[in-house]
């Protein structure tokens, strides 16, 4: 047989495909979205509070933050993910059962906070000091003028990089099956490895694949939309931007410019 | 405007490090008055603004309010009695202007959402901008920011406003309607610290104007005093140099 038919039929076997199918869309993608969207969660609000920790004037709040975010960020996710899921599976054990998402779940968020807290720190950081300080004028508390003016502003800042992030979660959400996943709980990637390994043909993992661009593509599309919108304000034809004001202030007043 | 107060200043001092920006300053503005405060850039002006309502702590000295000493008021109340205005407005760029406006009245004053809009449109219509109350911040023009950002300072109802060179971050033609506004707050009994550079403003529109130079008030008095009859060489040298 020619390379390239080989080629063909190891990544694009049609029947491979077809036979694994109906366990990704059933058992694999529900489970790599329990995964992938509970350590968003959960990674989301742990990076929030190690960014407002890490911005803190207290010494004792800014430190740890400082050094979880490079223990965390600095460990391979393999290795953070294996010395949770099996460190902790005693205790996970006796909390949860046999179950090892809950761990896998905790180690995703642990690694993704780490990198989410960094992310909203540099949006939180970019929003001017002017900002606090007219909220602080109004009577707002240190505290009331972060939550309410100067965070809201800041993650708006940083949303593609945030995602970006969701993203590279999702991906790692293929890690928890070094914790040893019954085959209920296998997700995308490890009933994809699974067939390959039977057949000896790489088109399951190959479609398990195809199964993780159709969720993270369009998650990108998504918030560079969103982004947009939050940029210019609602698309309804209203001036864009100060330039487009400066030169309408001027044409009212008839000034050449 | 019938709550309006008195501000004195009484010998405050200040120091960032080895840089003393303020060295004793004095400063008298009866009730329902405007005062100016004209001076050189890195004289102490916007300093000397932010001791009134604390936004900068002074080192020695007192601020009274209503002949009361504010300092040792809990801050975050004493602001929601002091308006502040800015060179560079500071809306909140995220929220609409109508937002902007009811932002304080909701989350400070507890006012229910439907009375904090209606305090919001009264104050927003006053400055000329009831129809903008959808619009966001950075559709406005400079002019039209710093109007709302006057309403969103008037909305509390202050007993004091304080103005830190509200026009200088403007395009010139849209100066005049900002100044015609303090001008109009002015008459209405609203007791003012006006720190600007407009020096037509401060001949026509102040009851006090205070030549602050090198962190102290060099000279205060009735605008006509003060720029017809300038005593100190100083004053008479900075305004040589802007009139």
């Amino acid at each position: 047989m020619d390379p390239l038919s080989t080629l063909w039929e190891t990544f694009f076997d049609w029947d491979s495909m077809r036979e694994a199918l109906p366990e990704m869309l059933t058992v694999g993608l529900p489970n790599t979205l329990i995964l992938a969207v509970s350590a968003a969660l959960l990674g989301s609000v742990l990076g929030m509070l190690l960014a407002v920790a890490g911005i803190s004037r207290t010494r004792w709040l800014r430190w740890p933050a400082r050094v979880y975010t490079d223990v965390f960020r600095g460990l391979p996710a393999a290795a953070t993910i294996l010395l949770i899921g099996v460190g902790l599976a005693p205790l996970g054990m006796e909390v949860w059962g046999p179950n090892p998402y809950p761990l896998g779940i905790l180690a995703l968020s642990l690694i993704a906070a780490a990198y989410i807290g960094e992310i909203f720190r540099s949006g939180i950081q970019s929003v001017e000091a002017a900002q606090v300080e007219a909220a602080r004028a109004l009577g707002f508390s240190w505290g009331e003028a972060m939550r309410v003016v100067i965070i809201p502003q800041g993650v708006r800042r940083v949303l593609p990089a945030w995602v970006n992030q969701l993203i590279a979660l999702i991906k790692d959400s293929s890690l928890v099956y070094f914790l040893g996943l019954l085959a209920s709980q296998r997700e995308l990637f490890r009933i994809g490895q699974d067939y390959a390994a039977n057949t000896g043909n790489q088109s399951a993992l190959l479609l398990a694949g195809l199964f993780y661009l159709a969720l993270t593509v369009p998650l990108t599309h998504a918030v560079n939309w969103i982004d947009r919108r939050l940029r210019h304000g609602r698309p309804a034809g209203a001036p864009g931007d100060e330039d487009d004001d400066l030169t309408l202030a001027g044409a009212v007043e008839g000034s050449p410019r | 405007m019938n709550t309006s107060v008195s501000v004195s200043l009484r010998d405050v001092h200040l120091a960032f490090g080895a840089n003393r920006v303020l060295r004793g300053v004095d400063l008298d503005v009866p009730r329902g008055a405007t005062a100016c405060v004209i001076g050189p850039s890195g004289s102490g002006k916007s300093t000397l603004l932010r001791t009134i309502n604390r936004l900068i702590e002074p080192d020695r000295g007192d601020v009274l309010l209503d002949g009361r000493s504010v300092l040792g008021d809990d801050p975050d109340r004493l602001r929601q009695r002091v308006g502040m205005v800015f060179q560079q407005f500071n809306l909140f760029p995220h929220m609409s202007v109508l937002r902007n406006v009811t932002l304080a009245l909701r989350r400070i004053r507890k006012l229910p959402e439907d009375e904090a809009v209606a305090v919001a449109r009264h104050e927003l219509d006053r400055v000329g901008l009831a129809a903008k109350a959808d619009a966001r911040p950075a559709q406005l023009s400079g002019g039209q920011q710093q109007r709302v950002a006057i309403a969103r300072a008037l909305a509390l109802q202050p007993q004091v406003m304080l103005f830190d060179e509200a026009t200088s971050a403007l395009d010139p033609e849209l100066v005049k309607g900002v100044l015609s506004l303090m001008a109009e707050l002015s008459a209405g009994g609203m007791t003012m610290v006006v720190v600007t550079h407009e020096m037509g403003f401060a001949r026509e529109v102040a009851d006090t104007v205070a030549f602050m130079d090198r962190g102290v008030v060099l000279e205060a008095g009735a605008p006509a005093a003060v720029f017809e009859a300038a005593e100190h060489p100083r004053l008479r040298q900075f305004l040589s140099q802007v009139l």
